[in-house]
Parts: structure tokens; sequence; C-alpha cells
């Protein structure tokens, strides 16, 4: 059903958008900081692990990757199709391939951190 | 009142005659309170008979004047000379084909309009004829905003998904959908949601935004289309998710 | 009176060029690249993690400890606030119009709460990794 394919994608899209808005400056942050020598407390071996084991952690890991990935996903088939390319449906199954991918390696490592 | 000479680059194309349009320049002596169509009739008066545009109130209300104004889409009894430089081209509406010189074809919106179904649906027996519909002022303040729509298309040739995709069903036909989805008198939103959220429908929509920042009525196309994406998503939600809740 | 309708060509490749409002949404849509980047990042990361030994989670914190990196991360940072943060909570009144009765929510308001609510899950986000 047409648009039962889109309005879930779009869904997604758009829930991704509203969080990688008011996450990821903070996550660039932190990603800076570790960059210049100053690795933050919660990120040291132990307590990055602790984090990730907690179901509490995991799931709030999957959300974020996986709400990213389909985000970019799917807004990189509109940029695709915007700069040109005509074969949308092409693009659209490499980036949706792409993404469940990435959804599917974020599950397997976020199991495998006991 | 003094005048000021604007030279008018005005695109050009007579289909019997030219394999494709080219520019012709006028040179127009403007009084200050003029808007850029007094200087289209001004030309048409006294310099060029043959130049054909469309235009009618002159007030921004009946939405025939629609063209290209330095590159932007605009209506021209809008768009004031004092607000211009000194020289101005004038090219009929983007996205559209064009019949000849500023005057554009404008069947396929007219087809999209139809097939959009844009006028109250009612469900069921009809009412007694002598009674009315009421509606409270916050009921109609839910979609008055969209109902200022002049159809003057200039959202369309500011969409670039328009352009790529002339199958797209576009801004003014989505706002005027969700004008009547909102109207409280309306029952057919299930009809219209059917059209509306297919391939080339909203969501082919990409909120580039354009579509309301030309809109010389401020009926803000890009809201309406998003507001109806979201209603199309959590339809859909309903429909596959949560069986059990009415639509 | 024949008709010949002629249509005018559009560069599918280059149609944004031809205006500021339309560069600017190319940029505000290219930062799903970063998006992606860092999806790209923070797996790497949870591989190290996963592999559970001390020594890849230091090696992967120290691949990012390169001037390379800081320039990224920086421009990320700034690139990314711009274009997508500020420009999504700019757009949110449009998607979610909020009315009481016959009067509108300001749309400066719910663009307010967007970043209140930034500013609160950064806060968090900093508490959770041990920055503050």
């Amino acid at each position: 059903m047409a648009i039962a394919k889109k309005a879930l994608v779009w869904s997604l899209f758009a829930v991704g958008g509203t969080m990688t808005a008011l996450l990821f400056p903070a996550l660039m942050v932190i990603f800076l900081l570790i960059s210049v020598g100053h690795v933050p407390d919660g990120l040291s071996f132990g307590n990055a692990t602790a984090f990730s084991q907690s179901w509490l952690g995991k799931m709030f890991l999957f959300g974020v990757l996986f709400l990213s990935i389909w985000h970019a996903a799917h807004r990189l088939r509109v940029i695709f199709h915007d700069i040109g390319l005509r074969a949308d449906t092409f693009m659209a199954s490499v980036l949706y391939v792409l993404a469940a991918l990435g959804t599917l390696l974020t599950a397997y490592f976020l199991w495998t951190i006991r | 009142m003094s005048n000021r000479v604007l030279q008018l680059e005005i695109m050009r194309y007579d289909p019997e005659q030219d394999a494709e349009p080219a520019y012709r320049t006028y040179s127009v002596p403007c009084q200050e309170d003029w808007a850029i169509l007094d200087a289209l009739n001004y030309i048409k008066e006294n310099l060029d008979t043959t130049l054909s545009y469309r235009w009618s109130c002159h007030m921004m209300v009946c939405g025939s004047c629609g063209m290209m104004v330095n590159g932007e889409p605009s209506l021209t009894c809008k768009v004031f000379v004092r607000d211009l430089p000194d020289r101005v081209r004038i090219e009929p509406l983007a996205n559209f084909p064009i019949e000849r010189d500023l005057v554009v074809v404008l069947d396929d919106v007219m087809e999209k309009m139809q097939r959009a179904q844009l006028h109250i649906i009612r469900s069921g027996e009809a009412k007694d004829p002598s009674s009315e519909h009421e509606q409270s002022p916050a009921a109609l303040k839910k979609f008055k905003q969209y109902t200022m729509c002049i159809n003057c298309m200039a959202c369309y040739a500011a969409c670039p998904q328009y352009a790529l995709d002339p199958e797209f069903i576009g801004p003014a036909v989505l706002a005027l959908a969700h004008r009547y989805n909102l109207d409280s008198r309306d029952q057919g939103r299930a009809q219209r949601l059917n059209l509306l959220a297919d391939h080339d429908g909203a969501w082919n929509c990409s909120f580039v935004g354009a579509c309301s920042e030309v809109c010389p009525k401020q009926v803000d196309p890009a809201a309406a289309i998003q507001q109806m994406k979201i209603e199309a998503s959590v339809e859909w939600l309903k429909q596959n998710l949560l069986p059990g809740m009415p639509s | 009176m024949s008709r010949r309708p002629y249509i005018r060509p559009v560069s599918r490749t280059a149609w944004y060029m031809t205006h500021v409002r339309y560069k600017s949404y190319m940029l505000r849509e290219l930062t799903c690249v970063l998006v992606a980047v860092y999806c790209v990042l923070i797996l790497s990361g949870l591989a190290a993690l996963a592999s559970g030994t001390q020594t890849r989670w230091d090696e992967f914190l120290a691949s990012q400890q390169h001037l390379a990196w800081i320039l990224f991360h920086g421009f990320a940072l700034v690139f990314f606030t711009v274009y997508q943060s500020i420009a999504w909570f700019g757009l949110a009144p449009k998607a979610m119009p909020l009315q009481m009765g016959d009067r509108t929510v300001p749309g400066g308001l719910i663009v307010a709460a967007h970043y209140m609510l930034w500013l609160v899950l950064s806060a968090a986000l900093f508490w959770i990794a041990g920055v503050i």
C-alpha cells in the first residue's frame, strides 16, 4: 500500500530529525572533548560498559542509533533525488538496506555487551 | 509626481513565429506609486500592443497576474516599482509551459484541483436544507488561513519538487485540501487522504518552504503539508498498530 | 491559431544554485551526512566496547585524538546546530499549530519550548557522560 510505506518512512525521519536536533549537538561536544584528550568520566571503559549493559542504556543507545540511521537514510535519499538522480527506487533500496544493516549491527553489538 | 524610467526586460514568445522565447527590453517611465503591473499596462497601451499577459482585479484578490519579477514568483499588482531596481526582468510563472508571452498553461493544476475534491463533502443523509451548519469562531479559526488562497500559482513556481516532478500535486492543492480537512462541516477527510497520501501527494514535499515564502496571501502551504503528513502518519499508526481504535 | 506551449528546461542537478533559499535548503538537508558519520562513529565505539577489552576501548578513544577530528567535531557542532537544530526548532510551530479556544498559541512559545527541551536533554546527556 503506497500510503503505508511513505507514512512509516517519513515518521521515522521526522522523529529522528527531532531527536538528532535535540541530542546531537551535545553528543558532538562530547566527541569534541574526547578528541582534545579530555575523556569525560562517564566514558571510561568501566562506566561505558556498565551503561551499555543496563537495559536502560541499551534502549537509549538503540533508540538513538535506530532513529538516526533511518533519519539519515531517508534524507540522503531525498538529497540524491534533489541533485538529479532519477533512479529513486534503486537509491531508496540501497539506502534502506544499509540502514537495516546498521540497525542489525547496533542490535548485535548491544546484545554482545554483557 | 516624479517619473522614474525603468528598463523592463520581458520574456516574449509567439508560438506561431518563435522557435523559443527571447527577451525584449522596454523603457517605461513609471510613476512613484505604480505597481509593476501598471508598467506592463503602459507597455501594452503605448509601446507594444502585442504583449500578452493575464491580470484582472489589480488588488491581490483574483490571482490572475502571477509572474516572475527578477526571478521571484510574484503578483505583479503587489510588487511596487519603488521597491525595484532600474532593471526589471519579467518572465512567465516558472514551472509551467508558456502559452504565449507571459501567459502560462495552468491546465495541470486545474486538473489536480478537480481530483482533490476541494469542496465540503458530507456523508449520510442530507440535512434539512433550511437548517444551518453551526460553526463557532474557534472552529473557523482552525482553517481560515488556508481559505485565503487565490490560486495565483506562485507557490508552484517556487516549488523545486514540482519543477523536478510535475506529477506532484503541489502546494496550493494540498493547502486547499487541508482547508477542507480542517473544516468542521466537512466529512470527506478519508476520501481526500487516499489521494493526498499517495506517492505524488504530500510525501513528495521535502519542506523546502519556498511556497510559503512567496505566497502573497500568507496561506503557508508548507505548514499545511507538514500537518497533513503528520495526520496521515497518525492515521497509518491507528490503522496498522492499533487496529481497535476508531479513526 | 496554433498552440505550441514552450516548456522551459530546468537543471535537475543545479536548480538550487539559482536562489539563496534553495542553497540554504540543500545545506540544511546535508546535515544528514553528519548524522550518518556520527552513526558510524558511535557504532565503532560500540564495536570496541563489545570486544570487552579495555585496550580496544582505549584504542577507539585514542583514534579520536587527532587534529583532524578536533576540527571535524568543531565544524560539525556549529554546522549541525545552525542548519539542523535551529532550523528544525524554527519550523516546529508550522508542523504543530496549537489552538486553545479561538486563540492560537504563538509560534515563539513553541520554539522556546523546543530550546528549553534542548537545554534539559543536553544537560542530561552531559550528566550521564560525566561531563558535568
